[in-house]
């Protein structure tokens, strides 16, 4: 058990407003991922998965309840200084891929960069290394659409990684793919994790995929509703 | 920073080419009709500046007064009310600089196997000093010429191009009205007045001569009009002043008579003139800026369109950590390259329409590096200005919201 929390969720709610009056998505969540944990949040949709990651990734604010991320309250940054977590401490990936459709596969890769002022032959050295790292050395000047899906995923990864960041949130990351490259992306992400100990949270319907984490924290109506540590039998599947 | 943003500013309009141009075509035209019009607007007024540089400066004409003949009343100038005497009495006036009488006629010249017909003015050498009006070649008539009505002339270049091609008059002997005259020089051109005659086109005699060997009147002695030239600008006032008592009581007018002679301040109206050259070009410049206008909402109603159509991209980039500004800057900055884009090719089909209209309509146009300047920093102004609005739609978008968006 990792010693020090890199995330804490205290009483964090979310209510949105809407013609038919205020509906809960989160319930007073409280939760503590330690630095270097694996955790898979699974549950029905609607359960308020996403939400919960897109608070977790700096995207949205809880509508009360506090969230410390490494410590620094969440709630009372602005606009930059939450751009500033998205782009230096989290890594973000998607189901969906998103890779800007008009540059190369080594400029997206490089974007995160670019907003970090990073300067030109840094962007693209680090930009490279990211790429080699989830194994598409010498794919830098496709464009997204000249790949596969799992390929488009690892740039993503790749995205995601190359400012350094300490937690990679993973919102359904193999829900557009199949189960031998869904397993592919979770050995790379898995990697990370035991190789780099970047912290990784992830969504996922799946229970084969979930099974790579050591933790599983089931989410149901918008409440926790059970929060498993795993034995070491699951873990060792990171590399077998 | 900006050197990557220029680029992907430039990648999304070549993704949208047909729309990029479009909008430019916006730009393109209103820079192109605000270079445009400011070249014929400067143009007209640099014609009339040089006109009224040729009239000479601080100017005034009296003319003599209208004649009432069995109750037919004719027009100014037709009572010889004005002499050669009044010229130079109005010359020793502490306010005048120069004057000059003139007796105009019109005559056939001829030398040679060459005639033409043109405009004989009777006048003394303080015509050129009046008129602002150098020798070309040889010399003025002098005082000594007027007082012994000599039969010499200055020849205008339009005259000495019709009588005598390449050849130099100076010393050649002319006739005007089958008298000899003695060429003693040749005016420098000046080139159209304000009211489009060829100034050129005309013989300088001394008035004396004009008076008793060319034009016979039944008055002896008077002229049609005289030309005044104040000391300054300043006195022009005083000097009209001081004319009118002068030739009152020259003329001997009671002092209930209207005045028999006419002061007319030709800087004053020439001034006018030039006012409304100005107000022209000011309009024109105005008219054409509306365009630029245009093409600015052009550019903000496609830069909406693109921000709505890239809100996902817009949720990405905030993911991966955009600041606000960040994509202001890019959203701006693209605004801006397009305008500028625009501007830099309505510059060009500007400064060709106006190279266009002087060979075609053989008018003066004046491009001026401020003009153009003026047209980029429009151009730039409209499209900062009008890219602002979606840029700042694109920045403040909710990240979560924009990545929901399909």
């Amino acid at each position: 058990m990792p010693t020090s929390s890199l995330i804490v969720l205290d009483a964090v709610c979310k209510r949105y407003e809407t013609a038919a009056g205020p509906v809960s998505v989160l319930r007073d969540i409280d939760l503590a991922v330690g630095t270097g944990e694996s955790v898979a949040i699974m549950g029905p949709s609607g359960s308020g998965k996403s939400t919960l990651m897109n608070i977790l990734g700096c995207l949205d604010v809880a509508s009360s309840g506090r969230y410390l991320l490494d410590g620094q309250d969440v709630a009372g940054l602005d606009h930059d200084q939450r751009a500033h977590l998205r782009n230096r401490v989290i890594g973000f990936v998607f189901q969906g891929f998103n890779l800007l459709p008009r540059i190369s596969l080594l400029d997206n890769v490089a974007l995160p960069l670019l907003y970090a002022s990073v300067p030109e032959r840094e962007r693209r050295r680090r930009a490279q290394e990211s790429l080699q790292r989830v194994g598409l050395g010498g794919f830098e000047a496709y464009l997204p659409s000249r790949v596969s899906g799992g390929q488009q995923q690892r740039v993503a990864i790749a995205r995601a990684l190359v400012s350094g960041p300490r937690l990679i949130l993973a919102d359904e990351p193999t829900g557009n793919l199949d189960t031998q490259t869904s397993h592919e992306i979770m050995t790379l992400f898995m990697g990370l994790n035991a190789a780099d100990g970047i912290t990784l949270v992830l969504v996922t319907h799946e229970q084969d995929i979930a099974d790579f984490t050591h933790r599983h924290v089931l989410l149901v109506d918008g409440r926790i509703a059970a929060d498993h540590l795993l034995g070491e039998a699951t873990a060792a599947r990171v590399s077998p | 920073m900006i050197t990557p943003l220029l680029g992907e500013a430039w990648d999304s309009m070549h993704a949208n080419r047909m729309r990029s141009v479009l909008t430019m075509l916006g730009m393109v035209i209103g820079v192109a009709a605000v270079i445009l019009m400011v070249a014929i607007g400067q143009g007209a007024q640099q014609s009339v500046n040089a006109s009224i540089q040729s009239m000479g400066s601080n100017l005034f004409i009296v003319l003599s007064g209208s004649a009432t003949t069995g109750g037919l009343r004719m027009g100014m100038g037709a009572a010889p009310t004005l002499t050669t005497g009044d010229a130079e009495a109005i010359a020793t006036l502490p306010a005048v600089a120069a004057v000059a009488p003139l007796q105009p006629g019109t005559a056939q010249v001829v030398y040679g196997a060459s005639n033409w017909s043109t405009m004989i003015a009777g006048t003394t050498p303080d015509a050129l000093v009046v008129r602002d009006w150098p020798v070309a070649r040889g010399a003025a008539f002098s005082a000594s010429d007027v007082r012994a009505a000599a039969k010499v002339a200055l020849l205008g270049t339009t005259v000495v191009a019709n009588l005598f091609g390449d050849q130099d008059p100076v010393g050649k002997t002319i006739r005007i009205k089958q008298s000899p005259f003695v060429v003693v020089g040749v005016l420098a051109s000046k080139g159209q007045s304000l009211n489009g005659q060829d100034q050129d086109d005309t013989i300088l005699i001394p008035v004396t001569t004009a008076q008793r060997k060319l034009f016979g009147s039944q008055f002896p002695g008077t002229v049609r009009l005289i030309m005044v030239q104040a000391r300054s600008a300043a006195l022009m006032p005083q000097a009209q002043s001081e004319m009118t008592a002068l030739l009152r009581q020259r003329h001997h007018l009671p002092s209930r008579a209207d005045n028999d002679f006419d002061i007319r301040n030709l800087t004053a109206m020439a001034s006018a003139a030039a006012q409304t050259t100005r107000v022209m070009s000011f309009m024109l410049g105005a008219i054409a800026s509306v365009s630029l206008l245009v093409g600015g909402i052009g550019i903000m109603n496609i830069m909406l369109v693109s921000v709505t159509e890239r809100t996902r991209e817009i949720g990405i980039r905030m993911a991966i950590g955009a600041r606000r500004r960040d994509i202001l800057r890019q959203f701006l900055l693209e605004a801006v390259l397009l305008s500028l884009i625009g501007c830099f090719v309505g510059a060009l089909c500007g400064i060709g329409g106006a190279v266009a209209v002087h060979y075609l309509a053989r008018s003066v146009v004046v491009i001026t590096l401020s003009s153009v300047l003026l047209a980029f920093g429009l151009a730039s102004t409209v499209g900062m200005f009008f890219g602002y609005y979606p840029a700042r739609r694109a920045a403040t978008m909710q990240p979560v919201e924009a990545l929901r968006h399909e």
